[in-house]
């Protein structure tokens, strides 16, 4: 049985790695005892498989793991065991019993919103939002996005879905697939160039608000709907 | 919502921000306006280093159980904050309320090893506290040493207002009711100290003074205020299967050294290891009950997480209840797939056995310290370990499907000669042909692998070897290159692989490990030179240490290659720490003799700790018990 379980990760645990999040729910996991499934082998794991990795720094309300189970409760009992052995900064949001066949939540991501806030102290150009619009409206996009391969040649545009100015934070909404996925960082800091303003050194918060898959119609929805 | 001591832009530019964040899972969060007493528990080194370490963990938890006590934890910033607390002058704050060190009552540093005194500096300056205790005013933190180095706490005396000379679990109540009770009465910080002096264990320096002879050593040791103790007796807990022990121990984010539930099933060793100060320090041997031992080993791994467990102690194959907590630990671990680990296991059937049992076979190594390579040499350090059995352990593991092979000596240990060195690749080359005799051509899947390491031997304070002299940085580095050429004129050479240790370093360690108060300059004026992490190979700047002892006009050899004579009064010698100088010196003379001592549990040998009346001294043996 395959079980899917949302958390928020905000406060000092913002600045806890991808792998040792891991880590902590792999621990978290033994203290709820909930009855993990284990690979075969000399060495065995946990089944559990992450959805989206989110960078040091950012918040979310949005994160995603599924685990392989070989009994199960209740969807409510587990949710409560599993927020009984969190820290402060991590909150178990939802927990949902997968129907079969499901993909995994790795593989489901298609795409994930963000609210990207500019540090109070920092002065903006006074007509960044018109020049933002500006941006975004461009039909085509074009940058160098940097990958593990070496750089390559993307349209940007395609790969945001959705973007609105807010008071001082951007709304985003952006292709999170594997291999397509595209950083709010990443977005700003374009748009910042191209205007030729230079941004001081972490400039902004990044705050994951949910993670998406696609229905068969092609809309999107979010990974426990 | 808890603030923490770092700006977010901090943390987002310094290597693992969550070594500084605090709020582990175990972590013990009070209110500080409800608690009387703040005390900051500090290990001088980074993060993950002092978060391995179990004796923090148990006084932590301890102090943390009474309630008029908030304990929190401290570690080492490492280099690239340093840099930035220094620029912008952020003082050094505790992990669980982010509060600065300094507003504390109490600053307690571990110090588990000589490498770490700039360490020590580093925590003290940037806390903001004076690094000398005569320049710390009322508002200053109490702050006190603990841990193995303050057996001989001299070299670091000045930096410290108060040393706890032993065990940490039998005391603090005490002392921590009495600093209240000065509080109360508005005493001062000096009063504080000399009362503390009075209670069993505490050593408060500035309280002394040393005189010296004119060839540097000590003549005598003079009171300054009526009443203290002249001599200061080690604290020991006496019944450790009813004491402190943490149920609920603190599981970083990170990974750390020793990331999994530590049982400690003993403290103290039988053994008798000439060169082995814990040996010495931690007698009498006691057990703990293994009703107590399977009752934590559950607790902690259903309150950590953790996905292994590791059993602690100087040597593990000699408590009495093994093969009983052993199935009851693989019993227990092997549904919920948790591994055990089993450090200091005498290779023989048993533990094969249970290794085989509990670790992949493939992919593990079995670990000897022969610790020297000739029977001779053996003798002199009383290392109970003889060739027949190693071969014989070897024999057994490689029928086992073992093919690995680590091996541990140490060069420099008095009287050695060159063929105690050749014996080394002797050794090594045995056992390797141990391998080709016992598994036939057709079942082996590449050639052994045998890796031999060595350490220099740096003579300890509560050791027979105290009156040893230690080697010079050349002499380490020539015998450390016979020992590799030795090895390569070996038939299997080709199966050995040998790792040294860095000389260098190792002299600096034998000095401040029998130094005296003259070092304190010293120490001091390395680190404002700029030495800290010492143990940290790339950090540790030796020219800079050497031109220091220079500049204080201090010869280094004085402390390391000096041989003592046998009533030289020993800068630590008002320490006792159970076992006494008559017996060290007994064990100094049959070393020389060549002659072995057996070890506790075949005959009392009077070493003094059976004063205590607990532990090994307890049990039945063959013959009688020589101390009344």
């Amino acid at each position: 049985m395959k079980v899917r379980i949302k958390f928020a990760k905000y406060g000092a645990v913002k600045f806890i790695g991808h792998l040792d999040v891991m880590r902590y729910f792999q621990k978290a996991i033994r203290r709820a005892e909930i009855d993990i499934a284990y690979s075969e082998g000399f060495s065995p794991h946990q089944i559990m498989s992450f959805a989206s990795p989110l960078s040091v720094g950012h918040t979310s309300e949005g994160e995603y793991f599924d685990i392989e189970v070989n009994s199960f409760t209740t969807e409510e009992d587990v949710q409560k065991r599993l927020q009984s052995v969190m820290v402060e900064g991590f909150d178990i949001l939802k927990v949902k019993l997968l129907s079969e066949g499901e993909g995994n939540a790795m593989a489901s991501v298609a795409a994930a919103s963000y609210l990207v806030s500019f540090k109070k102290e920092m002065s903006l150009p006074r007509d960044w939002k018109e020049h933002l619009l500006a941006f975004y409206n461009q039909k085509r996009i074009p940058v160098v996005k940097k990958t593990k391969k070496g750089e390559k040649e993307i349209d940007l545009k395609e790969g945001i879905y959705q973007l609105e100015i807010e008071e001082d934070a951007v709304y985003l909404l952006l292709d999170a697939g594997s291999g397509s996925n595209i950083k709010p960082g990443f977005v700003l800091e374009t748009f910042f160039n191209m205007i030729s303003f230079t941004l001081p050194e972490f400039p902004f918060h990044v705050h994951r608000i949910e993670t998406y898959k696609r229905k068969v119609d092609g809309s999107l929805s979010a990974l426990i709907s | 919502m808890r603030k923490l001591a770092l700006k977010d832009e901090i943390l987002m530019q310094i290597e693992k921000p969550a070594r500084y964040i605090g709020n582990e899972v175990n972590a013990v969060m009070k209110n500080k306006e409800q608690v009387q007493v703040r005390f900051a528990m500090c290990f001088p080194d980074v993060y993950e280093i002092g978060m391995s370490h179990l004796g923090i963990q148990i006084i932590y938890d301890m102090l943390n159980k009474f309630e008029d006590v908030w304990c929190e934890r401290v570690y080492s910033p490492w280099v690239d904050l340093d840099e930035v607390m220094r620029k912008e002058h952020i003082p050094l704050f505790a992990l669980e309320s982010q509060d600065p060190v300094k507003d504390f009552d109490f600053l307690g540093i571990t110090i588990q090893y000589e490498m770490c005194y700039t360490n020590i500096l580093q925590i003290l300056d940037l806390s903001e506290i004076p690094i000398l205790s005569k320049d710390r005013t009322e508002d200053d933190p109490i702050v006190i040493g603990g841990g193995p180095c303050t057996y001989n706490p001299e070299p670091i005396c000045d930096f410290f207002d108060l040393f706890y000379i032993g065990e940490g679990e039998t005391r603090y109540r005490e002392l921590l009711d009495l600093y209240k009770d000065c509080k109360a009465c508005g005493l001062s910080r000096k009063d504080f100290l000399k009362k503390a002096a009075m209670i069993p264990g505490m050593y408060v320096p500035s309280l002394y003074d040393v005189m010296y002879k004119e060839d540097g050593t000590i003549d005598q040791r003079i009171l300054l205020e009526p009443g203290i103790p002249e001599m200061i007796e080690k604290e020991m807990v006496t019944d450790v299967s009813d004491t402190y022990y943490p149920d609920k121990p603190v599981v970083p984010f990170i990974k750390i050294t020793q990331d999994r539930v530590v049982l400690e099933i003993q403290r103290g060793c039988i053994r008798g290891c000439r060169f082995c100060q814990a040996g010495q320090l931690y007698r009498p041997v006691r057990e703990r009950s293994v009703e107590m031992l399977k009752h934590y080993a559950v607790e902690m791994l259903r309150n950590t997480g953790h996905e292994e467990i590791s059993l602690s102690s100087l040597s593990s194959s000699d408590y009495s209840k093994l093969p009983e907590l052993l199935d009851f630990l693989i019993e227990n671990c092997d549904k919920k797939k948790i591994n055990i680990s089993l450090p200091s296991l005498r290779i023989d059937a048993f533990s094969l056995d249970v290794m085989n049992k509990v670790q992949d076979v493939k992919k593990s190594s079995l670990t000897f310290a022969p610790e020297a390579g000739s029977q001779r040499l053996r003798n002199v350090i009383n290392k109970g370990l003889t060739e027949e059995v190693i071969l014989e352990g070897a024999r057994l593991a490689f029928e086992g499907g073992w093919t690995r092979v680590k091996l541990y000596f140490m060069l420099g240990l008095p009287t050695e000669t060159e063929q105690d060195i050749c014996e080394i690749a002797e050794l090594c080359n045995k056992i390797a042909a141990v391998f080709y005799e016992t598994v036939p051509k057709e079942k082996r899947t590449g050639r052994v692998q045998i890796v031999a390491s060595t350490s220099f031997f740096i003579p300890k304070p509560f050791t027979p070897f105290q009156w040893a002299s230690q080697r010079t940085k050349e002499e380490f580095l020539d015998k450390a290159y016979l020992t590799r050429t030795s090895i390569a004129t070996q038939l299997n050479q080709k199966s050995i692989k040998y790792n040294w240790h860095e000389a260098d370093v190792s002299v600096l360690e034998g000095i401040m490990a029998r130094g005296d108060r003259r070092l304190n300059q010293v120490i001091l004026k390395a680190y404002q030179k700029g030495c800290i992490y010492d143990a940290w190979s790339e950090y540790y700047k030796n020219d800079v240490w050497m031109q220091t002892f220079e500049e204080c006009g201090i010869n280094p050899d004085f402390y390391t290659t000096r041989e003592r004579r046998d009533d030289e009064i020993f800068p630590w010698d008002f320490l006792d720490c159970g076992v006494t100088k008559e017996f060290l010196l007994q064990e100094w003379h049959r070393a020389k003799q060549e002659t072995i001592t057996p070890n506790c549990r075949m005959q009392c040998n009077g070493c003094g700790a059976a004063r205590y009346g607990t532990g090994v001294c307890l049990e039945k043996r063959e013959e009688a018990c020589h101390e009344g």
